[in-house]
């Protein structure tokens, strides 16, 4: 699966994901060192309604935590991995049965089963990329810390 | 929703690439963002983008956005996630060594290597108990064999200089990766517009930016890009992967992913050595990338021209130039650099240091000073100016003798420059 990432990498799917505006972090850690906290801390700051769901934790950033996808009550449109691809399957049924959007799995979190699962449930799948990275190339400043945006444009930027 | 298409070429992303137009004013021209500081928006952004929660500017040691603008348009072109700058070339260079090195630790360097960073290596890496072993460019093999349990890196140039030897860097790059060392490169005589080292495999390029990439002589820079494909979380790099004493505990490569290196190499590095580039130096060093490929082209075709007619002269002993038809390395620039073999090149006086000091005298076109990559066509004597401090045996490893003379062929008429070096070699003659 690895070499043919290419079709769950897709700039146009990305950009539809980012403008949806309730995103589900799973495996959300209150731990401020983890990628999961750098995460789900930047998507807050930058307008999200994010909910973690972590079944170890209560509340992370003042916001409540949830055991599993299903016991959110209100609607996910993105749900964001952060959990070994072993437990990816089980979170990909979840999303289906919660009627999400997109099931986005980040960097190393790559399962051809999960995909699977969420595409014959209508989910979109993004597959080994970082939320935070494709929001800040697209919508936000990763231009300011001299990365590769790889946005060619005369347009204005959006900041 | 509409996605306009993809834009790809070269000359477009040296035209475009990192600075679209300001978002607050419509500046067409990136703005020269000439500040030391920035207002934060509020306390807990301040926090976020101190903590590197939040892409934010702080203080411009660190980031500035006239810089990022440089530093983006380099990286896009070399194919990398990402690039830091500094002042200089060489200080690009020691920040990318300091970000991976520790003491105790191996480098593994091309013996034909430019004199500065020959010193800088020599010097420096023995200040910090690096051990350092110099090999033969051309010799793969004495690389692999130099490699040992606490060798960290390889580093070697596209281009030699001045020998203008070519490195097979794949070649490199597959031994270096099946050691877990990651290979850096010095991409400032190729430019990205002739040779892109991370699509070879190399894992970091350096750049002087002072030569073709600013391409006018106005300025001092140097700039890092990463690939973002290395595993420093391989074993051998505690130094990258391990909580960082010098940012509260962060695991820069488990948190930023590809990323973590250039976040250590901007959050650490640079804020601790504190050799950041100038707004100025990086507005002049981002303009002059916008026409870099028109000024290689012609760099290299007089390139060419000027080291035909000199191999042709009956008092030229040698001309040392990778993009003559029957060079020893004429395979590795078909493969590595298909659009030419840059434009900076010796050839060998046959009346040694008094031919040489002679030679450069009669010159009237090119100047004598210690720059390469200029618009206009510079020629130095490297064996009592830029390779001085080196002693006979490492001047001869670096493939310079007593008469042999460096030239850095500029963008004026190729007929012009041939007939100053035909008069001043009339006059040594």
């Amino acid at each position: 699966m690895n070499d043919s990432l290419a079709q769950w990498q897709d700039p146009e799917t990305i950009q539809r994901a980012l403008h949806k505006q309730s995103i589900a972090v799973v495996g959300m850690s209150s731990n401020e060192l983890r990628a999961s906290n750098f995460v789900g801390y930047y998507l807050k700051r930058n307008g999200y309604q994010v909910t973690p769901v972590n079944p170890r934790e209560d509340e992370i950033y003042g916001l409540k935590c949830y055991a599993s996808l299903t016991d959110i009550p209100h609607k996910i449109d993105v749900v964001d991995v952060f959990r070994d691809p072993g437990a990816v399957p089980a979170i990909a049924e979840e999303a289906v049965a919660i009627g999400a959007g997109f099931l986005w799995l980040q960097f190393g979190v790559i399962s051809p089963q999960g995909v699977e699962i969420a595409e014959a449930g209508n989910v979109e799948c993004i597959v080994d990329q970082c939320i935070k990275i494709e929001h800040a190339r697209y919508l936000g400043r990763m231009h300011w810390l001299g990365f590769n945006s790889e946005q060619i444009s005369a347009q204005r930027s959006p900041r | 929703m509409d996605t306009p298409p993809e834009f790809r070429g070269f000359h477009t992303r040296s035209v475009h690439a990192g600075a679209r137009p300001d978002p607050n004013t419509g500046s067409r021209a990136f703005p020269i963002h000439q500040t030391t500081s920035y207002v934060f928006e509020d306390a807990e952004s301040a926090a976020a983008y101190f903590n590197l929660q939040e892409y934010g500017n702080t203080y411009a040691r660190i980031m500035n956005p006239t810089v990022a603008a440089f530093e983006e348009r380099v990286a896009n072109l070399e194919g990398a996630v990402g690039g830091v700058a500094f002042a200089s070339g060489l200080a690009a260079q020691n920040a990318a060594l300091f970000t991976l090195l520790q003491p105790g630790d191996h480098v593994i360097a091309s013996s034909a290597l430019y004199g500065g960073t020959v010193t800088q290596f020599k010097h420096v890496l023995r200040k910090m108990n690096v051990e350092l072993d110099f090999v033969d460019a051309d010799d793969i093999d004495q690389w692999q064999a130099a490699a040992k349990d606490n060798t960290k890196l390889f580093f070697g140039e596209t281009i030699g200089n001045p020998s203008g030897c070519v490195m097979d860097i794949e070649a490199l790059a597959e031994v270096a990766h099946a050691a877990g060392i990651p290979l850096m490169i010095d991409n400032t005589f190729a430019t990205p517009y002739l040779c892109r080292p991370l699509e070879w495999g190399a894992d970091i390029v350096v750049h002087s930016a002072t030569k073709f990439m600013g391409g006018q002589g106005t300025s001092i820079g140097g700039v890092v890009v990463e690939s973002g494909k290395f595993d420093w979380s391989n074993g051998r790099f505690d130094v990258i992967a391990e909580p960082s004493p010098a940012y509260h505990g962060l695991k820069f490569h488990e948190t930023f992913g590809t990323f973590g290196y250039l976040m250590k190499l901007r959050a650490e590095t640079l804020r601790d050595l504190g050799a950041c580039m100038s707004p100025f130096n990086a507005f002049m060093l981002a303009l002059g990338i916008e026409t870099l490929p028109l000024r290689m082209r012609q760099h290299v075709s007089n390139a060419v021209a000027v080291a035909e007619h000199l191999q042709a002269s009956p008092q030229v002993e040698a001309v040392h130039y990778a993009g003559l038809a029957g060079s020893r390395y004429e395979p590795l620039v078909a493969k590595y650099l298909p659009g030419g073999a840059g434009a900076v090149f010796c050839f060998d006086l046959p009346g040694g240091r008094a031919a040489g000091v002679k030679f450069i005298e009669n010159l009237s076109l090119f100047s004598h000073l210690a720059n390469v990559g200029d618009a206009k066509s510079l020629v130095i004597h490297p064996a009592t100016t830029t390779h001085r401090q080196l002693n006979d045996d490492e001047l001869a490893a670096a493939g310079i003798g007593p008469g042999t003379i460096r030239v850095s062929i500029g963008i004026e008429d190729a007929e012009d420059l041939i007939a100053d070096l035909d008069h001043a070699l009339t006059c040594i003659a």
